[in-house]
Formats: structure tokens, C-alpha cells, sequence
């Protein structure tokens, strides 16, 4: 693209509907804002061939700055504006004590390599958190060490091959079982410990089924990831046999914690039989998505695999707490330092907020809400698998689109056009067109009676006028976007004009 | 589009053009059709040794990717420098244009490869 | 509690399902029902629940103390302008960018963070961020390794160690293999004049160099080195811990690495005891389809209009699964906005201006600290923001933190953490917020512990200061 001149780029920014320049089309040379004082020149320490040439980055005012961030900002959707209805992503409100209590300075400012003496209320915030952890989900023992779920999924899966090495099953035990509910992460992780994936097919129910297993076990079974309730809303209720035939075979059960905001005070996954898990806190426990991370990922284990845990634990002796790294059988670090500590306050924070009532009551209005949804969206989408949900549950837009070819993606669209993100859609795979929405609890009935409303509003115009739902969105500040050429012509940087 | 009568084909979608001891290779347009608009294709290395059914590569549409399981086996003599550039030309004419790689083939170069009559069957089954 | 029901609304909304209770809704199988409250207190209301967290950062008692600490996580300024714009409910609340249409603000913001590390980096691409400084090296370990088809990786032993032992443990899962080399003890340097002999094997698939390497050093290869890597079709990977640096130093591309990664925190993103912080992978093109996780891509909408969206998503675990170029699914988009911000903040002349001071306070650390009898620089080569000081003959490194400690003086990190025979060596770091009269205070109790003062003292040099290894 050819470089447009500054003063007609500064000229449209400000039109209604104008596309907003990237910040490397705005600014001049030396339109700096104060922020350092002068230092030395660099030459006066450094040898010369040790210096970058020049640094090709923009001076822009502060306002500059401000503008054009902030109109960034009114180009997207959030939860602070609008509804997500986006099925396992659990996209409820972010409380803003969390972040007050994040940005403590005490945390804040805190150093990773502060002394233990010297940290002891973060140390002790992450062994509480942790202790409420494993009470809340009936494990052994968590480590807040991974930075994200798939992370922790990866840390669960090397702790398995280390479980096993240690038995002296390394080279037999090879496969991993992975239902075709599972998340995506599920069978990419299995490749990065060198693991086959084994695919399981769910029964008519829409569950695991006992028989299915049991014909996929062997020896050489190293793990079944799976996730309570599924990605289609609904409980495993043969888990406690699905467990029993794994560890008979000798493998271990891995729990999925990307669903978790259905069990809370109602079920958990050590009681189930699974001997490892990880837990999406920016789902469960109100973490800001900001746009796609940072997340925070604690993995659990149950007794036998604690030994196993990523460094370092929080170890408490007395009333002392302290970082602890000397863990011969771990699987090491997974990352930099010692865990997404800010996240970990939120997290934390949210749990005391609520307490163990009030995440009973999380789990339980969240189902509440889900179900809610359901009953209403049946009237006008197929629910394939109609029976009580969890805090999710799946429509399927396949009838729709053979009566007027408007698709689970363009539903998605048009829903847009009406205020509210769309649900998350083709997934799980074996749902044809599939829709698949949890609402959480934080969502109001009012809130939850206009969705259903858009949503039935767009499918009645499906059946009337299919081609005007096709156009969908037209109110957004860009329309369907083009991604064959992005990715047939992948342009991901600004370049200088030259 | 028919497939056409001169070519052979694999049950993973390739056809195969038997010229001598040597393969020109590529997919049919019916897993073009069922890709979607094709975005990039990454070819085995010209010298690279193959063997028949192995996986060699990969066929990527915006949003999903498809492996590429050589229908013949032996030596890589030649790829299609247009499909770097031009992935889409696999979209536009999957028979000519959009094909893959040259193979030097060594044994039977097709003891399980069917006719165009046999694959049409297979996809109208499918 | 933060849902907005009414006991009303409960009952009309049991009602529209059918079914007569919450308890009914939720119904397991006995066996696995839990039977018993959570065991976690009673929910708090928010002004009690500010006053219990509160007291929880207030026994941090490093808050008061005059730091030097660095190695890997960097105490900068960060204008409010930062905080003010990225905490915006717009971007803190947006969930990942898949719906395009409605998240062109977080991709284009995102597009330019892929742009400036492209620029800072002199590389051709960068991904959307992954989660820190060490994943993205291990990341790149996996895309050298795919690369290359080789299963062996060369670490220079002056790479943060907390960067090559999680190498390790995603090694452990690939069962790859790690080489180190041995470091150049007078220059504190990576030892990489022995590379063109191990190279010639063509064994491995990426050798791994970090400058400014783990003790400050600039350490990067020079030309009959970067001959051989070339020769050899092994992936240099540069390894840039101290994301300030590129304000000031060559660039990874200018002293030839391939593949550039590293940990972006000092731009505007807190120490916050260790997280979250912002890895970076930047990577010449060749390696386009191998990078991990989120790429931002600029194309058009149906109309013709700019558009910015996720793209090259055939490479990522959600469409290729097992066979995906990483587990990756989150990046670290909120604080990889923090430091967009920070860099269009600061510009060009900020950033070089507080590269430049970083320089400045550390050679004036490091002059301040070796005039006091005793105290040397441990190496001789060039350095950025920190500086390995060995401390005086017949005492050790830990003892002279501790007895710092003792006098509210965090002094750096002990060296004989990861390095036993660097254990007289302390590794001090100063940046622009390191002032005359903290690196006074730091002189003067590193004086009077030489001059072993701290005998008299009234508290023991302590013993307990916590060892810990990493």
C-alpha cells in the first residue's frame, strides 16, 4: 500500500466512519514528550559497533496518543459494553476490585527475585489461593506456575510423561484419548510431549460413552483428557466407570477445566477420578480477557503426581512462606518467573468476594441462565441434544440453512448488527452448524430475554428475506472481512515507505 | 469439472500423470472444490526421496489444512513454482495449472491408484 | 456475589424451564456429589474484601527497600498515560479478536505491536505476543527444530537460566536434546570463538545466544562465527531479555539472528512479582508459516475498506490440532497493548533517550561500586543496565546481600544461584529510575560491610536469607 501524505491522513481521521491510521502514519521526528531527562551521550560508554544506527520509530504528542488508542478502543466489542454469549469461553463480568487489587502498589511494584522474607504476603496470597483451589475442585495439591490454560494442559501432560517415566512405563505408555468434544489445545498439546492422539466418538447421548472407552484402553494408554460438563453442556454421568476403566488400564484421567463455572459447590473433579486438571482463572475467576490474554492457568494434581508439580510451589513452614524450587521430580519451570501474579491477586480476590456460598451460587445461576436460554431458543433454532444443559448448551443452525441457506455463521453475523457478540460457532464439530452459547451468570434475565429476542428476529428474517441476513454486519465499522487475501497476501507489519 | 480419462487417482484425492518413469502430481478438483479457496501449499524438497501414501506436505484454505499423501513413490525432481506465488491456482485448474510436483518414480508406479471412472464413483459415494 | 438475580427472577426463570429448584438443575449422580459448603469462608463485601487483600500486600515488606534487582524483570518508568488508555473497560473486557468486524481496534493495536517489534528487532515478522521471555525462546527452539529437521539445540550458558531451564522442560517433552557451551570467564562472554568447530556436524538445529546476555553483557557473534552458523544451515536465535536495550544496541537482525525473541515487560508493564509479562517471537519470512500462536494481518472487507483480522490460522492448534505449530491459544494481547502504548508514548526519542540513561546509571553504578576497596568488575565486556561485581576476598556474595538486606538495600541478585563458581559475584542493575542517592546508600553500606563494620552491628549477618534455586 502506498504511503499517504500526513496532513491527508490527519485531514480524514476525523470524518464519521473514517478508518483510523496506524500510529507509524502519524507524528514528526522529534514531536517528543518529555518523560526522561537528558542523559550522556551512549558513545561516551559503549563502543561504537555495539550501537543500533538509528531506531525508525514514530514521535507522537501525548494527546496524539491518547486519541488514537482511545478511538481504537471504540472499535471493539467487550463485556463492558455488550452481551457474549461465546460457549466455553465464559465471558463474565470483571469485577473492578481485581483490578484495584492487582495494582496495589505492595503487589505491583513487588520483584520476582524480592527475597522470600521480604514477600510474604504475596507468598501467602498464592498458598491461600492455592489451598482454596484444590478445596474448590477436590485435588492434592495446584501450581499457579503455567501461564494460561493451554499451558497448564502442556504442564499436565509432561507431568503424565514424567509419572510414567518414573514407573518405568515411558515407552510404552504412547496415546492420548481425546473425545471429539474436546477443545482444540487438547490433541496440540499431545503432540508437544510426543503423545498419539487417540479420537473418541461420543455416543448418541452426546456423552462418552463406557463401552467406547473400554475399547480404546490398553497399555499403552497414557492419558484420557476429557472435560465435565462437555463442550455440548452436558454431564458426564458414567465418569466415575469412565475413570475406573482408565486406571484399570493404567492411564490417568485429565480434566479439561475450561467448563468449570457449572461444578463449583456441586461436584468436583477430584471426586470424579481425575488424577490432573487445569483451570482457565480469567473463565472462572473473572480475569479481564483483555483481548485475548494474559491468561492464568493453575494446574492440579491429585496425591500420587504432587511430586510432579512445576516449580516453584509456595511452601509454608510455621507461619513462614517461601518459593520452593528444590523439587527433584518436577517437570521444571514453564515459564520466566513464578506465576501470573496479578492475575493470581484477581483471582483471588474474586474467590473472597464471593466466598463459598456465593460460588455455589455462581455455578448454579450460571446453569440457571444457560437452561434459560435454551428452553427460549428452542422455539425457533434445533437443540440436538434436548435435555437439561449445564452452563452451556448447543443450537444448530442445519435446518435453517437447507429451508434458506443462512448459516450458523451468518446468524453469528447479523447478531452483530443487532449489539451482541456473536456465539462461538462450528464447534464442536459434530454438530453441524452449530451454535454453541453460555451465557454466564452475571447476565440479567432482561439481558438474556434480548438476545433471545435478536436472535429470533434474525432467524424469522432468515425465513423472509435470507439475502439481507447474508449481508451481515452492515452497522459495524467494517463489513465481512476478506481472509483469503490476508491470508494469500499476508501483510502482518507497517512498513516505511520507501 | 470431470476428471480427466488420462490420469490415475488416489483415494486421498491426488491424481497422478504417468509420463515414463516419471509422475506429475497434484490434487483433484473435487478436494479443491471441499478445501475452499486455497491460501498456501507446501511441497516436499526437489531431491527429497518419497514413498508412496507418505504424508509430504500440506494444503492450507483459510480455515483448514489438508495433508498431502504422495500417490507415488520415489524421487522429487521438480515442484511447481507458481503454487508459492499463486496458491489459488490450485483453485483455478486443479488438472493443469494448480499441479503439485514431478516425481522420478521407482517400482510399480501405481499398483493401487484408480481410474477416473473408479474415483468418480468414490467422491459421488462419499 | 456479582450475578444480578432477583429471588423473582429465579422463580419465574425455574419455571420457564420446568424445573422446581437450583438443586434440581444441578443434579449429579450421588457419588460424586459434593455433599458438603466448599470449604472457603463466607463471601466478603467489597469494603472488607479491599481491607483483607490490602493486608496481604502490606506485609511485602521489599516495597520500602532501595532496589537493584533486575536479572530478567525491569523496574522502568511508566507514564500514566499508559495505564489510563489499556485499563479502558473496551480493551481490559474484549474477549480474543476472532470476530473480526467488532474487534478492529485490538487488531489493528495489535498490528502495531507485530510492526514495532519488527522494527526494534530488524526482523521481517512477529507474532501477537506469547506469554514470557522463556516460552518464546522455547517456541522458537521448536520452530528451529522444524526448520531444520535436527533434534539437538547449543545454548550459551549466558542465557538467563530461568529461560534455558524451561527450554529444558519443553525439551523433555519432544525429547529434544541441550547442548551449552562454556562461557568466557574474563569477558563474561558466551565462548562462541569454539562454534564453528561444533557446528560442523551440522547436528544442531539452533544455537541460542542472549545479548545483553544474563550478566549484562553485550555478547553477540562476530563475523567468522556468524560465517559458520550460515554454513552450517543452524538458526541463530537471539536471545533479548532486557527489551530496554534495543532502545540503544545493534539489533538482533544486524548481529544475525534469525529468529529473535525475548521479553518485552519493560514497556510499560509492571514487575508484578513475576507477571504477567509479554514474550516476543520475531522471525526472518522464510519462517512465516512456522512462528506459533496469534498473527494479526491487514486486508479488506467485502466494501474495499482497510481491515485488519486474525490470520494464517491454519497453523494454530484450534484448525490443525495435533499436527498445529504449537498448543498456543492465548497470547498476552493486554500487556502486549501496554507496550504499544508505551513505545507510541515515549517514540523515538524517548526510547533512545531512556536506553541511553539505563547506560549511563549503570556505568556510574558500576564506577560508584568498584571505587569502594574491594568490589571489581567481574567482566570485562560492554554492558547495558547491569553489571556482575565481584565482592571482596574471604566473603561471598550472599553474605553481602545480606548484610545490604540488613540496611534496607535489595543489591541484586547472588550469581552462585545458577553459576557455583560465580558465587563472589553479585549481579546489580540500574535503570533511568536509579538515582545518585540510592547508588550513594548502595556505596556506602557496601563500605561499611567491607570494612566489616557489620560485625558490630546489632542484628547477625543472617544465615536464613532465603537460598533458593531455580
Amino acid at each position: 500500500m502506498s504511503a499517504p501524505d500526513a496532513a491527508d491522513v490527519v485531514r480524514g481521521r476525523f470524518e464519521p466512519g473514517a478508518t483510523e491510521p496506524l500510529i507509524f502514519e502519524l507524528g514528526h521526528p522529534g514531536r517528543a514528550n518529555t518523560y526522561f531527562p537528558n542523559a550522556r551521550a551512549l558513545e561516551e560508554f559503549l563502543p561504537a559497533q555495539t550501537l543500533r544506527p538509528d531506531l525508525p520509530l514514530p514521535d507522537n504528542s501525548e494527546l496524539d496518543v491518547i486519541r488514537h488508542y482511545t478511538r481504537l478502543s471504540q472499535r471493539n466489542f467487550s463485556i463492558d459494553t455488550g452481551f457474549y454469549p461465546l460457549g466455553s469461553c465464559t465471558m463474565k463480568y470483571n469485577p473492578r476490585v481485581n483490578d484495584a487489587m492487582a495494582n496495589l502498589p505492595g503487589f505491583r511494584d513487588l520483584h520476582p527475585f524480592a527475597p522470600d522474607e521480604l514477600a510474604q504476603g504475596a507468598l501467602a496470597l498464592m498458598y491461600d489461593l492455592e489451598r482454596y483451589l484444590a478445596a474448590i475442585f477436590g485435588m492434592a495439591q495446584f501450581s499457579l506456575n503455567p501461564a494460561a490454560g493451554a499451558h497448564a494442559e502442556l504442564a499436565a501432560l509432561l507431568i503424565a510423561k514424567a509419572y510414567f517415566a518414573k514407573k518405568g512405563e515411558g515407552a510404552a505408555r504412547t496415546t492420548v484419548i481425546v473425545p471429539d468434544t474436546a477443545h482444540g489445545t487438547n490433541p496440540a498439546s499431545a503432540a508437544m510431549v510426543g503423545y498419539k492422539v487417540v479420537s473418541l466418538q461420543s455416543d448418541a447421548r452426546g456423552r462418552v460413552g463406557v463401552d467406547a472407552i473400554k475399547a480404546v484402553l490398553g497399555p499403552d494408554t497414557a492419558v484420557c483428557m476429557m472435560t465435565n460438563p462437555n463442550t455440548l453442556g452436558l454431564f458426564e454421568d458414567h465418569i466415575l466407570e469412565i475413570a475406573r476403566a482408565v486406571h484399570a488400564a493404567g492411564g490417568l484421567m485429565y480434566y479439561d477445566g475450561a467448563n468449570a463455572n457449572a461444578l463449583m459447590g456441586n461436584a468436583r473433579p477430584g471426586d470424579m477420578g481425575f488424577d490432573l486438571m487445569h483451570l482457565n482463572t480469567h473463565k472462572t475467576f473473572s480475569i479481564p480477557h483483555g483481548g485475548g490474554g494474559a491468561g492464568h492457568g493453575p494446574v492440579g494434581v491429585a496425591a500420587h503426581l504432587v511430586d510432579f508439580l512445576p516449580t516453584p510451589v509456595v511452601r509454608k513452614t510455621g507461619d513462614r512462606y517461601a518459593l520452593d524450587f528444590d523439587r527433584p521430580e518436577s517437570i521444571g519451570p514453564m515459564r520466566s518467573f513464578w506465576s501470573n501474579f496479578a492475575h493470581a491477586v484477581r483471582g483471588f480476590t474474586y474467590i473472597l468476594a464471593n466466598g463459598g456460598d456465593g460460588l455455589t451460587k455462581v455455578s448454579q445461576l450460571a446453569v440457571l441462565n444457560a437452561n434459560y436460554v435454551r428452553v427460549k431458543v428452542r422455539e425457533f433454532l434445533d437443540t440436538p441434544y434436548d435435555e437439561i444443559c449445564r452452563h452451556e448448551f448447543v443450537a444448530s443452525a442445519q435446518e435453517l440453512k437447507r429451508e434458506t441457506g443462512v448459516r450458523a455463521l451468518d446468524l453469528a453475523k447479523a447478531l452483530l448488527d443487532h449489539g451482541f457478540h456473536a456465539p462461538t460457532m462450528y464447534f464442536p464439530l459434530l454438530v453441524p452448524e452449530c451454535l454453541m452459547i453460555e451465557p454466564t451468570e452475571t447476565e440479567s434475565k432482561e439481558t438474556l430475554d434480548a438476545f433471545v429476542a435478536a436472535l429470533r428476529s434474525i432467524v424469522e428474517q432468515a425465513k423472509r428475506d435470507p439475502q439481507a441476513v447474508l449481508a451481515a454486519p452492515t452497522t459495524t465499522v467494517v463489513g465481512r472481512v476478506d481472509e483469503t487475501r490476508a491470508a494469500r497476501e499476508p501483510d502482518l507489519r507497517w512498513k516505511a515507505p520507501a | 469439472m470431470a476428471n480427466p480419462e488420462n490420469l490415475l487417482y488416489s483415494k486421498d484425492h491426488e491424481w497422478a500423470k504417468i509420463e515414463g518413469d516419471t509422475a506429475t502430481v497434484g490434487i483433484t478438483d473435487y478436494a479443491q472444490n471441499s478445501l475452499g479457496d486455497i491460501v498456501y501449499v507446501e511441497l516436499p524438497r526437489v531431491g527429497q526421496t518419497i514413498a508412496p501414501h507418505a504424508s509430504i506436505g500440506v494444503v492450507e484454505s483459510v480455515k483448514a489444512v489438508s495433508e498431502l499423501f504422495s500417490p507415488v513413490g520415489g524421487e522429487v525432481v521438480e515442484i511447481n513454482p507458481l503454487l508459492e506465488k499463486d496458491p489459488a491456482a490450485v483453485n483455478r485448474d486443479a488438472f493443469g495449472e494448480g499441479w503439485m510436483y514431478r516425481v522420478k518414480v521407482s517400482g510399480d508406479p501405481a499398483p493401487d491408484l484408480l481410474s477416473a471412472a473408479d474415483y468418480e464413483k468414490l467422491v459421488t459415494t462419499a | 456475589m456479582y450475578a444480578p438475580h432477583t429471588q423473582s427472577d429465579i422463580r419465574d426463570m425455574l419455571e420457564t424451564v420446568g424445573v422446581a429448584s437450583l438443586e434440581e438443575l444441578l443434579r449429579v449422580p450421588d457419588a460424586i456429589a459434593l455433599g458438603e459448603p466448599l470449604a472457603v469462608p463466607r463471601g466478603l463485601p467489597e469494603l472488607e474484601l479491599q481491607r483483607t487483600i490490602s493486608a496481604y500486600a502490606a506485609q511485602n515488606d521489599a516495597a520500602g527497600y532501595t532496589s537493584f534487582l533486575g536479572a530478567g524483570s525491569y523496574r522502568h518508568y511508566i507514564p500514566p498515560v499508559v495505564p489510563a488508555i489499556a485499563m479502558r473497560g473496551e480493551f481490559l473486557t474484549a474477549y480474543t479478536p476472532y470476530q473480526a468486524e467488532v474487534s478492529q481496534g485490538y487488531l489493528q493495536a495489535i498490528y502495531e505491536w507485530q510492526s514495532y517489534v519488527c522494527l526494534l528487532t530488524g526482523l521481517d515478522l512477529s507474532n501477537a505476543s506469547v506469554y514470557d521471555g522463556a516460552t518464546a525462546l522455547a517456541e522458537a527452539a521448536i520452530m528451529a527444530v522444524n526448520a531444520t529437521g535436527r533434534r539437538a539445540l547449543l545454548v550459551s550458558p549466558a542465557v538467563h537460566p530461568n529461560y534455558r531451564a524451561v527450554l529444558r522442560t519443553y525439551a523433555r517433552g519432544l525429547e529434544l536434546e541441550v547442548d551449552e557451551l562454556q562461557f568466557c570467564a574474563e569477558e563474561g562472554t558466551s565462548g562462541l570463538d569454539s562454534l564453528p568447530a561444533l557446528l560442523a556436524e551440522k547436528r544442531y538445529a539452533a544455537v541460542v545466544v542472549q545479548s545483553p546476555n544474563f550478566f549484562g553483557c553485550v555478547d553477540v557473534p562476530g563475523d567468522s562465527t556468524r560465517t559458520a552458523i550460515e554454513a552450517s544451515g543452524t538458526v541463530l536465535i537471539g536471545v533479548v531479555a532486557e527489551a530496554m536495550s534495543l532502545g540503544a544496541l545493534v539489533s538482533p537482525a544486524d548481529w544475525g539472528a534469525h529468529i529473535a525473541v525475548g521479553e518485552a515487560q519493560s514497556f510499560g508493564n509492571p514487575v508484578a512479582y513475576g507477571g504477567p509479562y509479554v514474550g516476543f517471537i520475531a522471525a526472518n519470512k522464510e519462517h512465516m508459516r512456522r512462528i506459533p500462536g496469534r498473527l494479526v494481518g491487514r486486508t479488506v472487507d467485502g466494501t474495499g475498506k482497510l481491515a485488519y483480522t486474525l490470520t494464517l490460522q491454519a497453523r494454530e492448534q484450534h484448525i490443525r490440532r495435533e499436527k498445529a505449530t504449537s498448543n498456543i491459544c492465548t497470547n498476552q494481547a493486554h500487556c502486549a497493548l501496554c507496550a504499544t502504548i508505551y513505545l507510541a508514548a515515549v517514540g523515538a526519542t524517548g526510547l533512545r533517550r531512556c536506553a541511553t540513561l539505563n547506560v549511563e546509571r549503570a556505568h556510574i553504578l558500576a564506577e560508584r561500586v568498584t571505587r569502594v576497596p574491594g568490589f571489581s568488575r567481574r567482566f570485562g565486556a560492554p554492558v547495558f543496565n547491569e553489571i556482575a561485581i565481584r565482592v571482596p576476598d574471604g566473603t561471598s556474595a550472599a553474605a553481602v546481600l545480606a548484610g545490604l538486606q540488613e540496611r534496607r538495600i535489595l543489591g541484586g541478585v547472588d550469581l552462585g544461584r545458577w553459576y557455583p563458581q560465580l558465587a563472589d559475584s553479585i549481579l546489580m542493575t540500574a535503570t533511568e529510575l536509579t538515582t545518585d542517592g540510592e547508588i550513594e546508600a548502595l556505596t556506602g553500606a557496601l563500605g561499611a560491610i567491607a570494612s566489616g563494620a557489620i560485625g558490630g552491628h546489632a542484628a547477625p549477618i543472617s544465615g536464613e536469607a532465603s537460598v533458593v534455586r531455580a
